[in-house]
């Protein structure tokens, strides 16, 4: 699905407004649906994605919560069970720690070990931070967590588009979604129709796809989709083309287009916001190695150092994937035998300044 | 006590029925029918009886893997409770739930969970719905003493006072986690104390008197629906059997048979039993052996389920 709306309908709107238009128009759509979790109600309004919402529906119906994290979450499942539409936020992803209990043992299971007696539509938004100090605690992609267990639906737009249509969708969706934001995304910019809209979950969006034939492919998740975004524009003045594939959800995963696309090119690289080890990256290397038509593809994954996330920008810029990394990782992979070329430092930071805005 | 005839006679139906249901699930337990391991209620059914008798249809129970006394009392059905214990297709979670899964939408048995501690804010959530949608409806919660040791208790009593919810929170204190005694985990024993730091009017019935716990609730149940917040009673009563399985286990070393006489002695089974008319209770006796003989029959003929079923109900629509 490259392209699906017609921006002449959209105006440019940043990510984290897009946030806040999704969740103003649901909440005006359907009673049912309120918002809680520390400091949704406050002057800040979670960088703005919750910003006058108090004002628009009321403190019954968004509103803060004490630092109870396991309770808030259990409080959330059982408004869901009896009638209501949660949506449960957390400034960042690593506090849902706290809340592993209730999402894993008792959310995800209650639709099934109640034999579907109840069901559970609750959203749980979370944000994932990067730089300036974030480090150890501020900075987990902990998406496989989640999406290990059946019964959560994870989701992690990358755009603006994406994330008002996918938060929609997770609102009337009668299960628990685990809904990640990323802090780094929320100021880039897309066409976003005004209208509300809904976008299904397991549909992947694919960057560049191209009928002569692509070199290589590379699947992004969360923030990184941004950054082998990045890498395609170097990749391009060398001459390689790469498809970015953005699968928005993980679980459900669209694992139709990735292999379509592998198809295309024989060379998958998959860039997770995240660990390599035990992750989604290597969720999608083995479907890759388990389908028949797929053998032989070549596969490789980056993600996060096998590391802790340190604070100091000297190290921790040598913890994530970037631009240049990925750029040097697909020319290797698109062009075996060839010297090894890596960006010039310069031209991968000038990279940075390109705004990606759609149409999607 | 000020219960009328009708309240007796209700009182003793419930405390009778759940004791001979689950007297009979542990003659039935060796022959491996049940397919599930049981936590049986004996000894501690009187909170469940007492507490339900003051809900409507409407109002919303939450409680744990020790939760046959609860849904029965609730009004959860006889027969998917047995069909769901042996594991079959007609059970109240189709065989995917078993004996410490047990739920009705029909009775607003909102589930329990065999993670101790881990209902209580879901039943908090519950009482947060029914505030919210502008309903005199209530709910109870109800869990065990080794469940207010975690933070979730806690959280959830909080965050109820916080917003004055309309719940119930009963903990049945039996004084055992499995077979670990509230001597080796409570600093003290002083749990209204902490609650009622929280704001929540507690109450303490220190013995397993039924009919005390039936007036108590009975009030604090009215208060509560009259919009009054949450209110908290800690009900003391012994659990005759092991804490799983179907046997007594005074063998075990853990504790003694001398410690069970004073509950055993004044079981509230025969207590309420001998204050009520015998014609009425010799009717209600046989009535209940025909409910169970019916069900355990239902539950024996009730088809396993189909292979489909593993894969069902993983996501709702």
């Amino acid at each position: 699905m490259s392209t699906q709306t017609n921006p002449e309908s959209g105006r440019v709107l940043r990510y984290v407004d897009a946030i806040r238009e999704a969740l103003g128009q649901e909440m005006a759509a359907d009673p049912s649906v309120f918002v809680f979790g520390l400091d949704v109600d406050d002057h800040l309004g979670i960088q703005g994605s919750t910003k006058g919402l108090v004002d628009e529906f009321g403190a019954d119906r968004v509103f803060t919560t004490p630092l109870s994290e396991d309770a808030m979450t259990g409080v959330a499942l059982g408004a869901a069970m009896t009638g209501m539409r949660p949506v449960h936020v957390h400034i960042r992803m690593d506090f849902m720690m706290l809340a592993m209990n209730q999402l894993v043992n008792m959310a995800a299971k209650t639709h099934y070990m109640y034999g579907g007696a109840y069901k559970v539509p609750m959203v749980v938004r979370s944000m994932i931070g990067k730089s300036w100090g974030q480090g150890a605690q501020h900075s987990q992609g902990l998406h496989a967590m989640f999406a290990h267990v059946p019964g959560l639906k994870v989701v992690a737009p990358s755009n603006a588009y994406d994330v008002k249509g996918c938060l929609i969708q997770a609102i009337r969706d009668n299960n628990p979604v685990i809904f990640m934001e990323h802090r780094l995304l929320y100021g880039t910019e897309a066409y976003v129709p005004e209208a509300s809209y809904a976008l299904p979950f397991g549909h992947a969006r694919v960057h560049g796809e191209t009928d002569t034939g692509a070199d290589v492919t590379v699947v992004g998740i969360s923030n990184m989709v941004m950054e082998c975004l990045r890498a395609r524009e170097l990749l391009a003045e060398e001459g390689v083309h790469a498809e970015v594939i953005d699968p928005v959800s993980i679980r459900p995963l669209d694992f139709a287009t990735i292999k379509a696309s592998a198809l295309r090119t024989g060379k998958v690289i998959i860039v997770d916001n995240a660990w390599v080890d035990f992750g989604t990256s290597a969720e999608i290397a083995a479907r890759i190695a388990e389908d028949d038509d797929l053998s032989g593809i070549k596969v490789r994954r980056m993600g996060y150092a096998p590391t802790t996330c340190p604070t100091t920008p000297w190290l921790e810029e040598h913890f994530y994937p970037n631009p240049a990394t990925i750029a040097t990782l697909a020319h290797g992979l698109a062009r075996p035998g060839a010297a090894t070329w890596t960006p010039d430092p310069a031209r991968a930071k000038l990279a940075y300044q390109t705004q990606f805005r759609g149409p999607f | 006590m000020s219960q009328s005839a009708d309240t007796l006679e209700r009182v003793y139906f419930g405390l009778r029925y759940t004791r001979r249901v689950e007297e009979r699930v542990a003659e039935i337990y060796p022959t491996d029918k049940i397919k599930s391991p049981v936590h049986l209620s004996i000894g501690q059914e009187a909170a469940s009886v007492a507490v339900c008798d003051h809900l409507n249809a409407d109002d919303i129970v939450s409680g744990t893997y020790r939760g046959h006394a609860l849904y029965l009392a609730k009004g959860g059905s006889l027969k998917a409770m047995l069909a769901e214990m042996y594991g079959k297709s007609d059970g109240a979670a189709h065989g995917k739930g078993g004996s410490m899964h047990l739920v009705s939408r029909e009775a607003n048995v909102l589930g329990a969970s065999a993670v101790v501690g881990t209902n209580t804010p879901v039943a908090t959530g519950a009482a947060l719905s029914l505030k919210m949608q502008g309903t005199d409806r209530v709910v109870a919660s109800f869990c065990g003493d080794g469940a207010t040791e975690e933070g979730a208790f806690t959280e959830s009593l909080n965050f109820a006072s916080l917003k004055k919810l309309p719940i119930l929170y009963v903990v049945e204190n039996n004084f055992y986690a499995i077979h670990e005694p509230l001597s080796k985990r409570w600093a003290t024993d002083r749990l209204c104390e902490r609650v009622e730091t929280y704001g929540i009017k507690a109450h303490l019935i220190d013995d397993d008197d039924v009919l005390k716990m039936h007036e108590i609730a009975g009030a604090a149940i009215a208060r509560i629906r009259a919009g009054g917040g949450p209110e908290f009673i800690e009900y003391h009563a012994y659990r005759m059997r092991q804490h799983v399985g179907p046997n007594e286990d005074f063998d075990q070393g853990y504790r003694n048979a001398d410690e069970a006489d004073k509950w055993l002695n004044g079981d509230q089974v025969d207590r309420v039993g001998a204050l009520i008319d015998a014609d009425a209770r010799a009717r209600m006796d046989a009535d209940i052996e025909a409910q169970i003989e019916d069900a355990v029959a239902f539950a024996e003929a009730s088809a396993p389920p189909a292979l489909e079923e593993l894969h069902r109900d993983v996501y709702a629509d």
